[in-house]
């Protein structure tokens, strides 16, 4: 069984943004809308990608500022430039 | 220096992962008048053995400009919101008075905490051999004692209108409640500096925290508390990262030798057994004091621990560790633990900071559909009792003291998982002593070091010793720095309470 990584972001107005870009690059997340954060998860791994944030918020986005809406999250990370990846190994 | 050229607009600066490397690879230096083990004199003595230190590494590659630049704007944004929740006069906003409880035992349990980790984190942070937990460590302790900062301006706020929170450092040292989080932290920060991670970073913070900060907040939310969401949010973003340095640190010390396996896997069950004991504060604090609530601690503890611990520790498994002993107990436990926390708070409102109620009709079918298989059977009846000697004029306070576990300090309240009607104790003797525990997990970690344990400052044996300000009552709350009658006692009839009404007076229109 494929367990669910998970990332948590406020309900902020970059957040609605970083939100949409996740649900668009990972077709099988769930996203779990809680007051003031969403919740999302996802099987395995999710990927955060840079480019697609940068076009939902309609700027250009350092995937660093993510320290700014981040609640909480599940999973392995790597991070680089252009995209930031959530994974389990086994 | 050899660039990367890549299609990115940015491809002229140095990536992350490059500037990380910078940061943290070679700039440190070998010793030479000194020797090694005399300039890092603690990561020896645990028995942990790291060969190589620079296999460490933060996967959010943070460097120190990114960190301040970073820092600095979520400043801006709490102290903003801070701000205008004051000149708003957000207080009278909150869904209900009964709610500003939850955050009196929040700011009064959570935020010295706070400050006990920025003072653990920078001398973790000065002894680790290897530069990038060092830096890791460095800037969590700046974070920490940012936490702390910001939740004194939030009881600042908040005590110019709420009753007990007028000395939270005096009380926490003292009050009997508050002995479980300063016991927890303390117990933390006097072991060896990889223990001390296993038990902050790893099991309190990546497996424990979601708990308290993550539905707590977004409860804070419900109910209006804007200032607890931001604090609580903006510390969160920070928490990110130190969940993420508690996983790699777990990881590095057991890809760096298999003879760290065994010592990580005891600290493990240890500081999970520690850390749930300590967060049955927190499932009281969601299931009976947020007047709207978001999920119980029910549905907490299974989307975070059975489903998100249970992802984690399967991702463990390749290095040989397990599940931490006994959380099938807490899992058994999940249908009684607020209720029997919230029962004993009940009980000893007299003693405590903060007020307590008993559930209106509203609340109790809540607590039927997210109870089903406890709460009519087993705590309905005891509140319909209460309810009516209240009613009576005998609200029932207890006049007993109890039986304190000697490791996490919380009275014995807990029963037995597969019985709950029938309190679980436990009991050893050690070089002539007979010393009392909640259940299995605290005496396992007693026997394992019954010399720490039995210096316990246990509040309960403090009072009947005479070290508390008296024999009776009054005397131990006036040493406490309590006010009786205000900060105390039910709600119902509180000066908390008699604000409140006043302020939805003027809101209506027939206040004074």
């Amino acid at each position: 069984m494929t367990q669910n990584v998970s990332i948590t972001l406020q309900n902020t107005d970059e957040g609605r943004g970083i939100i949409a870009a996740i649900m668009a690059d990972n077709p099988d997340a769930v996203a779990n809308r809680y007051p003031a954060m969403t919740k999302i998860d996802c099987p395995g791994r999710l990927v955060m990608n840079r480019e697609t944030i940068s076009t939902e918020l309609g700027r250009d986005y350092d995937l660093q500022e993510l320290n700014l809406t981040l609640v909480c999250l599940s999973g392995n990370v790597d991070e680089d430039d252009d995209r930031l990846l959530i994974a389990w190994n086994a | 220096m050899t660039t990367t050229t890549t299609q990115s607009p940015r491809a002229k600066k140095l990536g992350i992962k490059e500037r990380y490397s910078y940061l943290t690879r070679g700039l440190d230096w070998e010793p030479s008048y000194q020797p090694r083990e005399k300039i890092f004199p603690y990561t020896d003595y645990e028995g942990i053995r790291i060969h190589d230190w620079d296999k460490f590494e933060d996967p959010f590659r943070l460097t120190m400009d990114a960190y301040w630049k970073f820092q600095a704007e979520k400043e801006r944004r709490l102290y903003a919101v801070i701000d205008s929740f004051a000149q708003n006069n957000g207080q009278m906003n909150v869904t209900d008075a009964r709610y500003i409880n939850a955050l009196k035992i929040f700011l009064t349990a959570v935020s010295p905490l706070e400050y006990a980790a920025h003072r653990s984190y920078a001398h973790v942070g000065r002894h680790f051999d290897g530069v990038g937990p060092r830096i890791a460590c460095q800037m969590q302790a700046i974070d920490e004692l940012r936490h702390a900062q910001t939740q004194i301006h939030t009881i600042s706020h908040f005590n110019k209108f709420f009753d007990g929170l007028h000395d939270p450092w005096h009380m926490f040292s003292r009050v009997w409640y508050l002995s479980v989080p300063k016991s927890f932290f303390e117990d933390a920060m006097s072991a060896g500096p990889f223990e001390f991670l296993t038990a902050i970073s790893f099991s309190f913070e990546y497996v424990l925290t979601s708990l308290l900060f993550v539905p707590f907040m977004s409860g804070a939310a419900y109910n209006g508390d804007m200032a607890t969401v931001t604090f609580g949010f903006s510390a969160q973003s920070d928490e990110s990262r130190h969940m993420t340095l508690g996983l790699e640190i777990i990881k590095f010390m057991l890809e760096q030798d298999e003879g760290n396996v065994p010592i990580v896997q005891k600290w493990i069950d240890k500081w999970f057994w520690r850390g749930y004991r300590l967060l049955s504060i927190v499932a009281m604090m969601m299931d009976y004091m947020l007047p709207k609530k978001i999920m119980s601690w029910k549905e907490a503890w299974e989307i975070y621990f059975e489903q998100g611990g249970g992802a984690l520790f399967t991702d463990l498994a390749r290095y040989g560790i397990r599940l931490p002993k006994y959380h099938e107990i807490a899992s058994a436990e999940k249908d009684h633990y607020s209720h029997q926390a919230w029962s004993t708070f009940y009980q000893y409102t007299h003693a405590a900071a903060f007020h307590t109620w008993l559930p209106d009709a509203g609340e109790e079918a809540w607590m039927r559909e997210k109870y089903p298989e406890s709460y009519d059977r087993l705590y309905a009846p005891r509140y319909a009792h209460w309810g009516a000697e209240a009613d009576e004029g005998k609200r029932f306070y207890n006049n007993g003291l109890p039986q304190l576990c000697q490791v996490c300090q919380v009275p014995a309240f807990f029963t037995e998982a597969n019985d709950p009607t029938r309190i679980s104790l436990r009991t050893c003797e050690h070089e002539g002593e007979h010393y009392h525990f909640c259940s299995d997990g605290c005496r396992d970690i007693f026997l394992d070091e019954p010399e720490k344990y039995v210096q316990a400052w246990l509040p309960v044996h403090q009072i009947y010793q005479g070290n508390c300000g008296g024999a009776t009552v009054p005397e131990v709350l006036d040493w406490y720095h309590l006010n009786g009658g205000a900060d105390n006692l039910d709600y119902k009839g509180s000066p908390d309470e008699a604000l409140w009404q006043s302020w939805q007076a003027s809101k209506a229109g027939t206040g004074t």
